[in-house]
């Protein structure tokens, strides 16, 4: 029974089984279909959609900043170049858990708290979650080793490899050249935002800041393709930045120490123009900062102490310190005097040490006062009145100018407003006038306002840079020229520019030529006129006259910080530290054919003849010897030939 | 009567079987199963050439794995269909020891405790065995019953798929414990289970979802449900496997990126792409006919091995040969429509083309039984 039952319910099976294997067959076309229906959808009707989105994927789009412009010295030295810095740079769109990897960076690379806080600050404020942001700047080789041994680890990380502003000088040429900080939201606001999109950096201050277009360059593009992690694996498209265009300057760098050299650590200020085109030979001012620090990073302490110190060290002494210019006005109110036909280089007056406008009781006093001794200079004409600095002659003189006549006169040597070319925001110093004062202070002009601005003192106030300037047009015998920083562009290394660039040139008519030279002559008195016994010699002479092979023509001053009253002596030890005299010293060389002409500041220094006059005399010394030297070379090379 | 149904159901191979001189029926090969076997490994090497990315290593050891396979394959096939009836009840009683061992020795490996190791000499996951054990103690089970089965056989058959699935449930490993169910099942709907039944209890599991969802299922694999209507929700968790894969499947268009081209794998934005996604790198670099090639040969396999379970000499035979068949089709189902993102991401590897070694071994052993039940006639 059972064979038989088995053999019947076999066939049965089989038919049942064939059946259901049919059955099932065409369950399976039909799901196999589904699926084809699926990638017909996925890879032909969709397909465009999915190609853009794998495209998407891996490709990236990024800028590429332009290799910023050199800045050179006149001497082809380089004062701000780039050097290439390993940077760690993270895509925060790429990593998984960003604060934690930043916690893991911070330890891989044992940052100190102010790099931790300095990077997450820039995570923070990050325009781009899809693009490399850079968040350590300068890597040490050994941490660029450990992020390449723990890669794997730190999706989204990559070092890359950048160049960033360098500046070989530090200190030493800090507020001429200026410095680039990193770029901000701000600046951002100001630039094109599509060439600055991979720029890092803009120029803040001095040369870097004015001729921030010329620097920057165009920006490129690189299409690359990028894996998972964000990580490049090749490079498919580039379009190369332009780099930004070299600046030449007239700066010599040379000089420029030897300023430094010869402050020797004072505060102070030294500007060196080339008086006949204006262009700035030197602009030193201390103390100073190290512009590196902007660039790589700076602790706070540094920061710190740079923002807050008393000296102000971010503070550009040369083109924003504003100071009475004290006696360095004289031969502006003297040649305002002969022009406006005040005075004669003839007219002599008496100097007893004191001046008073008729029926008034204050005395004016000379430099020269103290209660001991009130004798005062004697017999002075204008010629000695420079070189001795009679501030008596010069308090008669200026009382007895029409106020308006003499400020205009004073305008006309760039006084009261700023002249240069291309140094940003420097300060115009002040020239007060009736208006200025009625205005600034609700006051009307006093005859003893005249009398204190015939010294150089009152409410004028100067820059060492406009002083400069009256040192330069008295050098060019009353020709007027604009300081600039910049010598060309691309320029080549070597060789004269210099006359291919205009300067503004601004007469002085109501002073003739002959009067120039008086008062050239008088200047030069002040630092040679030596060996003529009591109240004989230049002011200067006994400090830098005595050993000296070339001519130069300068003037001292000593300008007050506070008043003294009537009838007390300065004394230096009583003062505090801010309340000392400022000194001055502006002067030009050679006297018959001047390269250079300078103005020098020594805050709260004392005398100019004493502090500011050595340091000018320094720094002339300096450049002589470059021309002599040149010269020297220049004449071995004709004889060769 | 009983002559015209045997004579029905009759191939070309019975005219053959009488011929020893046939030397691959001697051998018990069917050639067009190897043959297009060996089809779809070639082309799967192809692409895992690509996918590898240069690691010569990894590629060597994928040919020996195939190496062995084949010889697992013609001895699986010589062996009777007898003795396979006859070890199915031992096979699974082992089988679900060693499961009960992986619950509680096994090596862990991404979060499920699915291997169990032999230090120093192999690894294994004995749910692999599952897929072959399963079917085989269930058409042991059914080959001495009147066909098709009563409602009590059917519920005891449902039993002896339901301990091992749960078990690998618990590891957990919802894939394999629903392809080790399946195998079964595929049993069961090849033994003529009433389609009536069928329609009853997926509408009971319909209604059940909810509670299925809430109660059964862990948080990551409601999250791969979830992630599968909407990927862009957690584009760079859950969603990403299957954005990723769609992206390169889709981006490959008709003929695809070229081999070795695929940007979305070379990139590493393609995840597993070795393993349980290759069809995306397929589909990139060879696009739509790529794909399409590659689901014509399933479907030929298919037909042939159904065919072939057709002309088994018992209903042992068939209904495992069968039942293996289908089980082969479920993989490739549920891995390419998990790629394509019509699926959940369930750990289903593509038959005969992913990287990895026990799930081809498993298929091949597959396949000779298969050869087996079709070449052995009298027993």
């Amino acid at each position: 029974m059972a064979p038989e039952l088995s053999i019947k319910d076999q066939n049965r099976e089989v038919e049942l089984f064939v059946g259901r294997a049919t059955t099932l067959f065409v369950l399976v076309v039909l799901m196999l279909g589904l699926l084809v229906y699926r990638m017909l959808e996925l890879q032909l009707w969709n397909h465009d959609t999915y190609k853009s989105r794998s495209d998407d994927n891996r490709i990236r789009v990024q800028t590429l900043a332009p290799p910023r412009g050199l800045i050179f010295d006149r001497n082809g030295r380089l004062l701000a170049d780039n050097q290439n810095a390993s940077s760690l740079a993270l895509v925060i769109d790429k990593m998984p858990e960003p604060s934690e990897s930043l916690e893991r960076v911070g330890s891989l690379l044992e940052l100190t708290n102010t790099q931790r806080s300095e990077m997450i600050a820039r995570v923070e404020s990050n325009r781009r979650p899809d693009a490399p942001l850079v968040v350590v700047d300068s890597l040490t080789e050994e941490q660029v080793a450990r992020l390449a041994v723990n890669r794997h680890l730190l999706p989204g990380t990559e070092v890359v490899n950048r160049l960033v502003r360098h500046y070989p000088y530090a200190e030493i040429a800090a507020h001429a050249v200026g410095s680039v900080r990193r770029l901000s939201d701000e600046d951002l606001r100001r630039v094109d935002p599509v060439q600055y999109s991979a720029t890092e950096f803009i120029g803040k201050r001095g040369v870097e800041a004015f001729y921030e277009d010329t620097l920057h360059g165009q920006v490129g593009y690189q299409k690359a393709e990028s894996d998972a992690l964000g990580r490049l694996r090749q490079t498919l498209d580039v379009q190369s930045p332009t780099a930004g265009k070299d600046l030449y300057l007239h700066l010599d760098i040379d000089l420029q120490r030897a300023g430094v050299t010869a402050l020797a650590g004072r505060r102070g200020a030294v500007v060196a123009l080339d008086p006949r085109n204006g262009g700035v030979l030197a602009m030193v001012s201390q103390p100073a900062y190290d512009p590196n620090f902007f660039v790589t990073g700076m602790s706070e302490a540094v920061f710190g102490s740079l923002s807050t110190s008393k000296y102000v060290p971010l503070f550009n002494r040369a083109t924003n310190g504003q100071y009475a210019p004290g006696s360095t006005f004289k031969p502006i109110v003297g040649l305002a005097g002969i022009g406006l036909n005040a005075t004669t280089w003839d007219t002599v007056i008496e100097d007893r040490g004191a001046f008073q406008l008729p029926g008034q009781e204050r005395e004016y006093r000379d430099w020269s006062w103290t209660k001991d001794n009130s004798g005062g200079q004697g017999t002075v004409d204008l010629r000695r009145a420079i070189y001795r600095s009679s501030n008596v002659y010069f308090y008669d003189l200026a009382s007895r100018i029409p106020v308006q006549d003499l400020v205009d006169f004073a305008a006309q040597f760039g006084l009261g407003r700023d002249m240069s070319v291309d140094i940003p925001s420097a300060g115009s110093g002040l020239l007060p006038d009736p208006v200025w004062k009625q205005g600034a202070k609700g006051l009307p002009w006093f005859p003893g306002d005249s009398v204190n601005m015939g010294i150089g003192q009152g409410d004028l106030l100067a820059t060492p840079l406009q002083m400069a300037v009256v040192a330069a047009t008295l050098a060019n015998r009353g020709r007027l020229v604009q300081p600039r920083m910049m010598r060309g562009i691309d320029a080549p290394k070597s060789g004269d520019g210099e006359s291919s660039l205009p300067s503004t040139q601004i007469a002085l008519e109501q002073v003739s030529t002959q009067d120039w030279e008086s008062m050239v002559a008088a200047l030069e008195d002040v630092v040679h006129r030596g060996n003529q016994g009591f109240r004989g010699n230049g002011t200067a002479w006994a400090y830098i006259g005595q050993d000296i092979d070339y001519r130069m023509a300068g003037k001292s001053g000593t300008a007050q910080v506070v008043e003294i009253s009537q009838g007390e002596e300065y004394d230096e030890e009583t003062l505090s530290e801010f309340d000392r005299k400022h000194a001055w010293f502006i002067a030009f060389a050679p006297v018959e054919n001047p390269t250079i002409a300078l103005a020098v500041l020594v805050e709260n220094g004392g005398g100019g003849s004493s502090v500011a006059a050595p340091v000018a005399r320094a720094v002339i010394d300096a450049h002589m010897q470059k021309a002599e030297s040149k010269k020297v070379a220049q004449q071995e090379m004709l004889v060769q030939r | 009567m009983i002559q015209a149904d045997f004579q029905r159901t009759l191939s070309p191979y019975d005219s053959a079987a009488t011929k020893p001189s046939r030397w691959y029926f001697r051998l018990h090969i069917d050639p067009i199963l190897v043959g297009l076997l060996t089809v779809v490994i070639v082309y799967g090497l192809v692409v895992l050439r690509s996918a590898v990315d240069g690691n010569e290593a990894l590629y060597t050891a994928q040919i020996q794995r195939y190496a062995i396979a084949y010889v697992v394959l013609i001895v699986a096939a010589q062996i009777p269909p007898n003795l396979y009836l006859r070890i199915s009840p031992l096979v699974y009683v082992v089988g679900m020891i060693l499961l009960l061992l992986v619950l509680f020795f096994g090596v862990s490996v991404k979060g499920s405790q699915r291997w169990l190791e032999i230090p120093g000499l192999f690894r294994f996951q004995p749910s692999e065995l599952m897929k072959l054990a399963v079917p085989m103690a269930v058409a042991w089970y059914l080959q001495k019953r009147s066909l098709p089965p009563s409602l009590k056989y059917t519920a005891a058959c449902l039993g002896i798929m339901t301990l091992p699935a749960l078990l690998i449930g618990r590891q957990p490993d919802l894939g394999t414990s629903i392809l080790v169910f399946g195998a079964g099942f595929s049993v069961l709907l090849l033994a003529g289970l009433s389609w009536r039944l069928v329609l009853w209890a997926g509408l009971a599991i319909s209604a059940a979802a909810p509670l299925i969802w809430q109660f059964v299922l862990e948080g990551y694999q409601r999250q791969r449900v979830l992630t599968l209507f909407d990927p862009q929700s957690d584009p760079l968790g859950a969603g990403w496997n299957i954005i990723q894969s769609t992206t390169a499947i889709g981006s490959g268009g008709l003929f695809g990126k070229g081999l070795f081209q695929g940007s979305q794998s070379y990139l590493d934005f393609l995840p597993e792409a070795r393993t349980d996604f290759i069809v995306a790198v397929m589909g990139e670099e060879l696009g739509f006919v790529g794909i399409a090639f590659l689901l014509l040969i399933y479907l030929l396999i298919i037909a042939r091995g159904l065919w072939l379970a057709s002309q088994a000499g018992s209903t042992f035979g068939r209904l495992l040969a069968g039942a293996f068949v289908l089980t082969f089709f479920v993989y490739v189902f549920v891995n390419v429509a998990m790629v394509s993102g019509i699926l959940p991401v369930v750990g289903v590897p593509l038959p005969l083309v992913s990287y990895g070694g026990t799930s081809a071994i498993t298929l091949m052993a597959g396949f000779g039984v298969i050869m087996s039940v079709r070449t052995h006639k009298a027993w």
